[in-house]
């Protein structure tokens, strides 16, 4: 993984509800120091001088609570903690309700080489977003070749070799209503451990898609931004494959198939391709059928459960009536 | 499999013309062919992959191919980028 700075941080970008606002206050020098591990660290106790497991690796937060520890220790001149505060390669620290750091305090970071930041937002809130924005950008990532839509809700993925068809299919499911979230080159990450979020390699090229034959179009232009999205969780993945008449494809639909991506399982399902075939409105069937799976509604499974039913009333009546009887 | 290092030598880097001129070349080989530049893995076979890389100039990519024509379409490949892409 490329090494994820202080000044990366600063220019995460977030959106409404996850934005971190933060803005740098001093110690603009060490801007460039590495952020290692996506977790936070309140120095209270290493404020008051007992240095063991101090993980100084992690980002420092400092609350109303410390913020009102530091200022007590500046005003008795016990700054000796903090001599040794700084000597640690701290990644950076965060004031977080806007309060503002003695001067004192700013001069030593500032010697350290170590950044201050602040926020606006409450300590506990601020917590919560920057763990949430931190696993996403320390989220395991993996680049894949297809096309992610998003399909009546469901994050489908297309995969398929070169030339199968993927982007003409986008473009049909596009034009009936969905979205697309990446075309050719899909960035996969693995968030929590059992999700997994898929979207565009590169914010220049966003939402483009090259169509043999009419190059590159851009879809937000021509589609509107209803016809767009940024990223969307994968939740089925659609692999197109020329037509293979020796190959037996799934008749009934009750075997459950799936793929792995990051540790990750993902309902999967194969679909041939042939001219004549419409694969759009078949993709657009099987994103609604995984709704309905997801709402416990599984169409295969009942409908056989159907026919066995009926065939053990059939036979319970042949029973009954002695096989003489003619309804 | 056969790889290799190649730095781009033209000035404006891999824009919408040099990456038609690699897909084209790459769609003439079965093999499959891949461009690696920090740890982002593309199919050389895409445009849009190559050009999402953003390889400016002087960045050095790593291709991959894999096939029975791996030789050849390796050849190939890097006989682009040493022309400039019959840029400059």
């Amino acid at each position: 993984m490329e090494k994820f700075t202080v000044l990366d941080l600063l220019d995460l970008e977030l959106k409404e509800h996850n934005t971190l606002n933060l803005k740098c206050i001093g110690g603009r020098a060490g801007l460039v120091r590495v952020i290692q591990e996506p977790d936070l660290n309140r120095p209270g106790l290493t404020l008051s001088g007992f240095y063991e497991e101090f993980a100084f690796q992690r980002i420092q937060v400092f609350g109303r609570g410390e913020w009102a520890f530091l200022k007590k220790l500046y005003s008795e001149n016990r700054t000796d903690t903090l001599v040794e505060f700084f000597s640690h390669e701290i990644p950076c620290c965060i004031f977080t309700h806007n309060l503002q750091p003695v001067p004192s305090f700013s001069d030593m970071a500032e010697k350290g080489g170590c950044p201050v930041l602040q926020t606006d937002l409450p300590s506990s809130e601020f917590s919560r977003r920057i763990i949430r924005a931190l696993s996403s950008v320390f989220a395991e990532k993996k680049t894949i070749h297809g096309t992610l839509v998003e399909v009546f809700g469901i994050g489908v993925l297309i995969l398929g070799d070169s030339g199968v068809g993927k982007s003409e299919t986008a473009l049909e499911l596009i034009e009936r209503g969905h979205r697309l979230i990446a075309d050719d080159s899909v960035e996969l990450r693995c968030v929590n451990g059992n999700l997994l979020m898929g979207s565009g390699t590169n914010m220049v090229a966003g939402h483009h898609m090259e169509i043999r034959g009419l190059g590159i179009i851009n879809i937000n232009h021509l589609f509107g931004v209803g016809a767009i999205r940024d990223q969307k969780q994968v939740q089925l993945i659609v692999e197109l494959e020329d037509w293979n008449s020796t190959k037996i494809y799934d008749r009934v639909g009750s075997g459950e198939q799936t793929l792995e991506f990051l540790g990750v399982k993902i309902p999967s399902v194969q679909i041939p391709v042939k001219p004549g075939r419409n694969i759009p409105i078949i993709i657009e069937t099987a994103a609604m059928n995984e709704r309905l799976k997801k709402m416990g509604y599984y169409s295969a499974k009942e409908f056989n459960r159907n026919v066995l039913s009926w065939l053990e009333s059939e036979s319970a009546r042949t029973v009954y009536f002695n096989k003489k009887d003619v309804f | 499999m056969v790889s290799k290092e190649i730095t781009i030598r033209n000035r404006a880097g891999i824009h919408a013309r040099p990456a038609a001129l690699i897909v084209q070349k790459a769609n003439e080989f079965d093999s499959q062919i891949y461009f690696e530049k920090d740890h982002n893995k593309i199919n050389g076979k895409s445009i849009m992959g190559i050009i999402t890389l953003g390889a400016g100039y002087n960045t050095t990519l790593t291709v991959t191919v894999e096939g029975a024509d791996e030789e050849a379409a390796l050849q190939a490949i890097v006989q682009l980028f040493e022309n400039r892409f019959e840029e400059e």
